[in-house]
């Protein structure tokens, strides 16, 4: 019997174009592969609709906060429905940024320096003298982003401390607490882990080299402004050293099915933890398929497999 | 190894130094776009925003648009047109699915002749050309006239659909001050003096003379000789955009420029905006030798407008009552732009803005200090949607400034997007309570695309 999915794509985030494209992908490649597919976007109607259809399996393609905010993964669980991807306390836990980055610590894995500033302490303790503490802390360039969203949106490279002020209020605009984190120099690169008909793989390294030096939603989605590497041009055994540590990182955060971890390898090779992501892009130019390809493996029959997983738990 | 390739090198040398290094062990990136070496310089600024991408929520029905600029169309008598439509292909279809010329159907030509009456222009049908939207006459004027470097000098702000296609020719963009009563012929007068004495080939003046997109004002009765004279005595062409003319809310139109200089003007007209723009029916007027060129880039681009559309605003024009309909349409968007005036002054007493007497988009100036830009995120989470003030700028400014249209949603929701709006203008000042003043981001990209596109409602 060939399963019958229900992709959700769209959603009222900042990321809705993305969650669009990217369901639109895992869509025609999960009907390439046979599967029954419906995609549905989260709204009013998706409810209802899902207590009707009752699909074998529901995949949420949806970022922002509405995919990644573990909410409507409760919704799914009250609903008794079988999705694929993390339950909602990993999503939780992978959506704060911060937090994200304390669990991975704790599992033994390099994580920049980094703090967590909500716009109360800067209202609270005064704009200047936080902004001046948070400057000299770590030294320039510091990277500040929001502590929860995704796509690069609202992040910030900042040079120099007159440029500090601008990054913390652009950032607010996304949410309230903006992370101000130490700049780690080296090789950027990604690491999708997917769970293929049970069994938990760790895909090769993309490593990412975008023109002006700035991974952002510019360089994300234009085609052709990043050059990328699959796998990563590394040495095998900082490969290794990378791929036990996105496993790691996916495990302490409990997370399933799939994710994207985002790390920096530093010049002594040490993979350094970015962020977590449990509903990772899956564009014509997001980083999991890259990873796919980068294994020798076919995407119908990687996100088919996917669904197997989900299908068995 | 020299450090410059040999005079002798292909212009693929690129590429094959790449193909060189894979051979080498070293193995190249992928770029996810094998074209990218042979884009043309001119697409340098098409690139993706995350402006943009934000206006993908912007048709969800839980947000309140003010971010489009579609005509309410709903107010269209459909079973009419669709008799029109029905009758057009029954008896004339064998002509209206065919080929037609590359100027315009003859009979559309007359009536477009009838329609600029309104406008006080005289003009013969052989002076019109039929374009698939007043959009592709902006793009046959700047490609008959812009070479790569020229200065096109335009309105601050301006509409950003212009804008695009004076950028994609790699044109300059000068913009000059406008007020109240539209562009200011002193100002314009100064940059065209400082402009030449630069050295500069200004090609011509861009200009939306009613219910200017975004700025919502008109150029005054007075200030028209003005302008023109300036523009002669500099030997400017001038480019009339005048889609929304007969929206006027008030009284007659004034005339349009083409009416006060047939020989240095290039009007452009539309049915987007009084009838339908499903149809893609707009016009460009120009001096003969102009309008020539015109006909020529025009068969180069399409061959030929569309027939059946062409046919059936013929039909439409002729047979129903249009004038009338254009007046449903403009008490329709009298009374949404009434509701957003005034839930402007009940809710954004901090903000200024223009009062249009007639056409969609009303401009609103923020409070010293604000970015509307920056705000955008914020706006989208609180379920209401604008176009920042930047989109309509060639030089980054318009930063404190948003367009705010009117034309499609109704006065509730209208109400209910102000209201939404000025939560997050508060939102916004309370950070910059907490934060003074605070310099634009030095990440700023000048001329990414910040606008929605056309289908936003």
């Amino acid at each position: 019997m060939n399963p019958r999915v229900t992709v959700l794509a769209g959603g009222l985030s900042h990321e809705r174009d993305v969650s669009l494209r990217s369901g639109r992908r895992v869509a025609e490649a999960l009907r390439a592969s046979g599967c029954e597919v419906t995609v549905l976007d989260a709204d009013a109607h998706l409810l209802p609709t899902l207590a009707e259809d009752r699909p074998d399996v529901v995949w949420p393609v949806l970022h922002g906060a509405i995919g990644e905010d573990g909410a409507l993964r409760d919704v799914l669980e009250l609903l008794r429905l079988r999705y694929v991807g993390s339950r909602p306390q990993s999503c939780r836990l992978a959506w704060d940024k911060p937090i994200a980055a304390s669990v991975v610590r704790a599992a033994g894995i390099a994580v920049p320096e980094h703090i967590a500033l909500p716009h109360a302490t800067f209202r609270d303790l005064g704009a200047q003298p936080v902004l001046a503490a948070a400057g000299t802390w770590a030294g320039f360039p510091l990277v500040v982003k929001p502590s929860r969203g995704g796509s690069a949106l609202g992040v910030a490279v900042v040079d120099e401390p007159g440029d500090l002020a601008r990054a913390v209020v652009d950032s607010f605009a996304y949410g309230d607490t903006a992370v101000v984190q130490q700049h780690v120099r080296g090789t950027e690169v990604a690491v999708s882990v997917v769970d293929v008909d049970g069994e938990l793989r760790v895909l090769p390294a993309v490593e990412i080299v975008a023109d002006g030096g700035s991974y952002d939603y510019t360089a994300r989605y234009t085609a052709g402004a990043t050059e990328f590497f699959a796998p990563a041009r590394l040495a095998d055994d900082v490969a290794d050293r990378l791929a036990a540590a996105a496993r790691g990182a996916h495990e302490a955060l409990g997370l399933r099915h799939l994710s994207r971890i985002d790390f920096i390898v530093d010049h002594e090779g040490v993979p350094v933890f970015l962020e977590a992501n449990a509903a990772p892009g899956m564009t014509e130019t997001s980083l999991l398929p890259q990873g796919v390809a980068a294994a020798g493996l076919e995407l119908d029959a990687v996100y088919r497999g996917i669904v197997q997983s989900a299908l068995e738990r | 190894m020299s450090q410059h390739p040999p005079p002798s090198s292909p212009p693929g040398a690129v590429a094959s130094a790449a193909a060189g290094a894979a051979a080498a062990g070293v193995r190249p990136g992928n770029r996810l776009d094998r074209w990218r070496e042979s884009y043309a310089v001119r697409t340098a600024s098409m690139t993706a925003s995350e402006i943009r991408a934000l206006f993908a929520v912007a048709n969800r029905p839980e947000v309140v648009s003010l971010a489009g600029g579609m005509p309410y169309l709903p107010a269209l008598p459909l079973d009419t047109i669709a008799a029109i439509a029905q009758r057009l292909i029954a008896e004339k279809g064998a002509v209206a699915l065919q080929y037609g010329s590359g100027q315009g159907e003859e009979v559309l030509r007359e009536q477009i002749v009838e329609v600029m009456h309104q406008q006080r222009i005289q003009a013969h049908p052989d002076d019109v050309v039929v374009t698939t939207g007043s959009q592709q006459a902006l793009d046959l004027v700047s490609r008959v006239f812009l070479d790569p470097g020229d200065v096109v000098v335009a309105e601050a702000p301006s509409y950003v659909g212009a804008l695009n296609v004076f950028r994609s020719y790699q044109a300059r963009i000068v913009h000059v001050a406008m007020d109240a009563d539209g562009l200011q012929p002193e100002a314009l007068d100064e940059a065209l003096t400082r402009l030449a004495a630069q050295g500069q080939r200004v090609k011509f003046l861009y200009t939306v003379p009613n219910h200017h997109n975004p700025a919502g004002v008109t150029l005054s009765l007075q200030r028209r000789p003005a302008v023109l004279a300036v523009c002669r005595r500099h030997g400017v062409l001038v480019l009339e955009d005048d889609p929304y003319a007969l929206l006027g809310f008030g009284g007659d139109p004034l005339p349009a420029l083409r009416s006060m200089d047939a020989e240095n003007v290039v009007h452009l007209g539309s049915f987007s905006k009084t009838f339908a723009p499903g149809f893609r029916i707009g016009w460009a007027v120009a001096p003969h030798a102009v309008r020539e060129k015109l006909v020529l880039a025009a068969e180069s681009s399409v061959l030929c407008p569309t027939s059946f559309g062409q046919f059936a605003i013929a039909e439409y024009l002729q047979t129903y009552d249009w004038l009338g309909q254009v007046k449903v349409f403009r008490e329709l968007y009298r009374e949404r732009r009434d509701a957003m005036l005034d839930a402007l002054a009940v809710h954004l007493p901090q903000a200024t803005w223009t009062h249009p007497d007639g056409g969609f988009y009303v401009w609103l100036t923020l409070p010293e200090g604000l970015d509307a830009k920056a705000m955008l995120p914020r706006a989208v989470t609180s379920r209401v949607a604008f176009v920042p003030g930047t989109a309509f700028y060639a030089d980054g400014s318009g930063r404190r400034s948003m367009r705010l249209s009117y034309c499609f949603p109704t006065a509730e929701r209208i109400r209910e997007g102000v209201r939404r709006l000025a939560g997050v203008v508060q939102d916004e000042l309370e950070v910059l309570e907490t934060f003074g003043s605070v310099d634009p981001s030095p990440h700023e990209r000048a001329g990414s695309v910040d606008s929605p596109g056309p289908e936003l409602a």
